[in-house]
């Protein structure tokens, strides 16, 4: 067994592992945060996106005893009480989602790449950065047009103070 | 129309749960105490099981129990099932060989299930099953569709000769007449190339038992729970329907690879009472890969007759379809009754004639995947349509629209009535989308740079809103395809409405919201969907098939009828005046010609409190329930252009435009329509451009994961120009005709058409990646050069 300190969604958490449990398997059962899901194991889909330490990573192919010490951000800590993350509810205004399945990866992906490329994002930009998540309902269009209006609402200063933070 | 009423663009209710990472779906499930399970697969593609030793794995650390296929059998267990019989062209059943959930004596496909570890730990379930030692005696495998019949390996001792079935549909003689007069004949060869379903969540199930009560409860992955559970319980033989609790919590996307009864629920679930724990197996993705039922892998030649002016005269099919090594749950309808009933397209055809040959192979099941069979039609159709316009000169939209059936109802020779349309309407305006007229400019545009441009048509039509059940029964069907609906007014003038629709990204519990809004003027947040849970929900039969709204929804409305005049009947003694004088609207009863009126909530607390009405005369109480059987099918159809930009240095294509025009009948949520158009022509994009599903002549599947099946991703993709035109469905009360699966059936037609229009020869096959474009361009070059 390995010990594992974690700050995740703000709060710190320490728990006794099994060395060769995954971030994610930690995040989902260790703290029951379902919200980050596992799609396909190989670091492809995305559907396992977080943030660690303010960047983008996969949780599925992340040892939970590498990153001892590190912030995760999940899913479940984006929204500001009940106030939703402006990529939230842009994935929701622009219908970005059917299933929902893939929905907390494609938008933690998408907060990271605001925080990487800006708040002005044009079609092509989004499409090239996005091709770490796999959606299979969507086509991608409403995706699309949810990330440019998410980036654009965090533009306009509407991001929480984690975001900011991070 | 109101804010969030029929025809409405109503954001979705059931967003806020999965924006905030609080949805629901299988895998989140966990039971007080559970227990992990990981199927031992058989890595032989066909062989024979000598023996199976798990004593070493048995004293493994964590190990609850091991159990393989004598288990099961012991216990009675029965062997899954296809629930659609068809018949041999000779009027002979259809040969199928025994699929026992874990295997007897025998493996048929790599990932076929030999045994079942449960454990404390996944990882401890995992250790044990490499401790198994399972004694093979491999044999032969037989993979290629076009090589099954007749050759030396047998993969079920029930059909000799590898066929399921040889069936026909069509006038044969009547066809062959019409071929004898035609002027110009087009023959194709075609491979509807195989693909794995995908859906983003991988199938899980979560098997429980109550030893107090002694009813097991099933979470699964299920895109109708009750289906799921009449298998389990009436043909598997895991518990009587009244001791087994079926739930499909929220659901990650279906596309038809979660209609079906698998070997790990039905596993799961019996498990769970031999090991006295709750029992969750997830798939990763390669076991989704090997074990999900894929989808077409159909080897067709196909010929098209024409007469001196261009008018069809008549059809012929041949069709080899793999079923893989198991009769999956509706597999043997794909082929058959979903594929060649849509043979006739949009076009008047005088005459068809279709045959199809379904084999066993060493490969996963196939099953109905997105559109099922009608996508396989579509392309038959659409290319011999483009390849004779081609060939007999004639430009592709006047070809179509020549042809086009013109008059309604028009029967086909294949069984179908189709009941209304407007095809050249679709055409017109998804010419005028893409902007036909100026094709030959950006033709020229491309040609100076080195580039290959091509457009591509199809014009689809699909028989949805399955089915008259009376009529898929006497087809084979073994269960009917009507659906339920029970309103439940609350005493305070909410609803709940239990459907058995089930919904896994269709938006149910906003477009259903939106209905009963709409009929019952009422806000759309006092609606509540209840649906996916066999204790809650009476019996239904799910959602496949594009049928939850022209089916699922028309039950709900036959319900709300009911609701409304009972409604009446409590209003009337209410406002004191006779049943026949009460109308309602807008949510309200009023007596006709007077001011005097009830609002629907006030309604429902007296029709709860009946102190205004007798109770032996009228009973007490608001909720109805309906179980609607539509009358027909329906009948979405629709034109998608592709345009296409070839860079014959590297064969890589892009879709430049596309252009969508379906009739759907009405639409209730727009946005949600669209929706699942984008979603739809993806996966058919996918489907042309990138994925397939490949064994090797051993029978391994190399293609089995998301490093070796290429999904479609965001830049592989554009933005689509999507419109509609409306011709009102007649056969159901909404007037809807469905809407899920049209994308992926007009699509893949459309790409190749394009890309073959760029190429200027029609030698490529799905899918065409960069490696067979550049193929093919060079081709296209260097017949250029010799002329």
């Amino acid at each position: 067994m390995a010990t594992v300190s974690l700050t995740v969604n703000g709060k710190a958490v320490t728990a006794n592992i099994d060395p060769r449990t995954l971030l994610v398997q930690f995040l989902r059962e260790n703290l029951r945060l379902t919200g980050t899901h596992v799609g396909c194991d190989t670091s492809q889909c995305g559907a396992c996106l977080v943030h660690l330490d303010g960047k983008a990573v996969k949780s599925c192919t992340t040892l939970a005893v590498s990153v001892d010490g590190a912030s995760v951000t999940t899913i479940e800590g984006l929204a500001s009480g009940d106030t939703l993350h402006p990529m939230q509810e842009a994935f929701r205004e622009h219908h970005g989602l059917q299933c929902g399945f893939c929905t907390p990866g494609m938008i933690m992906s998408a907060v990271d790449m605001v925080n990487r490329r800006g708040h002005q994002l044009d079609e092509k930009t989004i499409r090239e950065d996005l091709d770490g998540n796999i959606c299979r309902c969507t086509g991608y269009h409403n995706i699309v047009k949810a990330i440019a209006a998410g980036a654009e609402a965090m533009g306009k200063g509407a991001a929480p103070a984690r975001q900011a933070a991070e | 129309m109101s804010a969030t009423g029929i025809g409405a663009a109503v954001r979705r209710k059931e967003d806020h749960r999965f924006i905030t990472g609080q949805g629901r779906y299988t895998d989140d499930v966990n039971r007080p105490g559970q227990a992990h399970a990981y199927f031992l697969r058989s890595p032989h593609a066909h062989a024979k099981i000598k023996s199976i030793d798990t004593k070493a794995a048995a004293g493994m650390p964590g190990v609850l129990g091991i159990f393989t296929g004598d288990d099961l059998a012991t216990d009675k267990i029965g062997g899954l099932i296809c629930g659609w019989m068809i018949h041999n062209k000779d009027g002979s059943p259809m040969r199928a060989g025994p699929h026992p959930a874990l295997a007897q004596g025998k493996v048929r496909y790599v990932g076929d299930h030999v045994a079942v570890v449960v454990a404390e730990t996944l990882a401890q379930a995992r250790d044990a099953a490499e401790a198994i030692a399972v004694d093979y005696q491999e044999l032969p495998a037989v993979v290629d569709t076009a090589k099954a019949i007749g050759a030396k390996t047998v993969v079920h001792d029930e059909a000799p000769d590898n066929s399921v079935f040889n069936w026909h549909l069509g006038d044969k003689d009547a066809t062959e007449k019409a071929f004898k007069a035609a002027r110009h004949v087009t023959k194709i060869d075609l491979v509807n190339n195989r693909l794995v379903p995908n859906a983003m969540e991988p199938r899980a199930a979560v098997g429980d038992y109550d030893a107090g009560d002694g009813i097991f409860t099933l979470y699964t992955t299920s895109q109708n729970p009750h289906v799921a559970r009449l298998v389990l319980s009436a043909f598997i033989g895991i518990a009587p329907e009244n001791k087994l609790r079926v739930i499909a919590p929220d659901v990650g996307g279906g596309f038809g690879s979660k209609i079906f009864i698998y070997a790990e629920e039905t596993v799961c679930v019996w498990a769970a009472k031999k090991v006295g724990r709750p029992v969750k197996w997830t798939a990763d993705r390669t076991e989704a890969f090997l074990s999900d039922a894929h989808g077409r892998d159909h080897v067709t030649h196909a010929e098209l007759a024409t007469d001196a002016e261009g008018k069809i005269l008549g059809m012929k099919v041949k069709t080899t379809a793999n079923l893989g090594a198991y009769l999956s749950t509706f597999s043997s309808s794909v082929p058959t009754y979903l594929y060649a009933p849509l043979l006739s397209g949009q076009y008047d055809i005088p005459a068809i004639y279709c045959e199809v040959d379904a084999v066993y192979t060493n490969t996963a099941p196939v099953d109905a995947y997105r559109g099922a069979g009608r996508p396989e039609a579509t392309f038959v159709v659409e290319r011999l349509i483009e390849v004779t316009a081609r060939q007999l000169g004639k430009d592709p939209a006047k070809f179509r629209m020549q042809n086009y059936i013109k008059k309604f109802p028009h029967q086909t020779p294949v069984i179908m009535m189709y009941d209304t349309g407007n095809y050249s309407a679709s055409l017109k305006k998804a010419l005028e989308m893409i902007d036909y007229k100026g094709l030959g400019k950006r033709k020229r545009d491309s040609a100076r740079a080195g580039k290959l441009r091509g457009i591509g048509f199809s014009s689809y039509i699909e028989a949805c809103g399955i089915a008259p059940s009376a009529a898929v029964g006497s087809l084979g069907a073994g269960v009917g395809l009507w659906e339920s609906a029970e309103v439940r007014v609350n005493p305070v003038g909410t609803v709940e409405v239990l459907t058995g629709s089930h919904s896994h990204g269709q938006g149910h519990e906003t477009t259903f919201a939106q209905l009963v809004s709409d009929r019952l003027g009422i806000p759309i947040d006092n609606v509540s969907i209840i649906h996916g849970d066999t204790d809650k929900v009476q019996m239904g039969m799910g959602t496949y098939g594009s049928r939850s709204g022209a089916v699922g929804m028309s039950a709900i409305f036959k319900a709300l009828d009911k609701v409304i005049a009972k409604g009446k009947k409590v209003a009337a003694h209410v406002l004191e005046a006779d049943e026949a004088d009460i109308d309602f609207a807008d949510g309200h009863f009023a007596v006709k010609g007077t001011d005097r009126k009830l609002d629907f909530g006030s309604c429902a607390l007296q029709a709860y409190v009946a102190h205004k009405f007798n109770g032996q005369e009228l009973e007490p109480g608001l909720k109805e329930g309906a179980f609607y059987d539509p009358t027909n099918f329906t009948f979405p159809a629709g034109v998608h252009i592709c345009e296409v930009e070839i860079d014959p240095e590297t064969g890589v294509t892009r879709i430049e435009r596309w252009a969508a025009v379906d009739d759907f009948g009405n639409v209730i949520n727009p946005m949600i329509v669209e929706g699942q158009v984008h979603g739809g022509i993806a996966q058919g994009v996918g489907q042309a451009l990138l994925e397939g599903a490949r064994y090797n002549a051993d029978g391994q599947l190399v293609t089995a994961s998301f490093m070796d099946y290429t999904m479609p991703r965001a830049d592989d993709l554009p933005s689509f120009d999507v419109g509609m035109t409306v011709t009102p469905c007649p056969s159901n009360p909404l007037g809807i005709k469905g809407c899920g699966e049209a994308g992926a059936i007009a699509s893949p037609p459309a790409v190749i058409n394009a890309i073959t229009d760029a190429l200027g020869h029609e030698d490529i096959a799905m899918p065409a990646t960069p490696q067979a474009v550049w193929r093919a361009a060079q081709k296209s070059i260097s017949r250029q050069a010799a002329e």
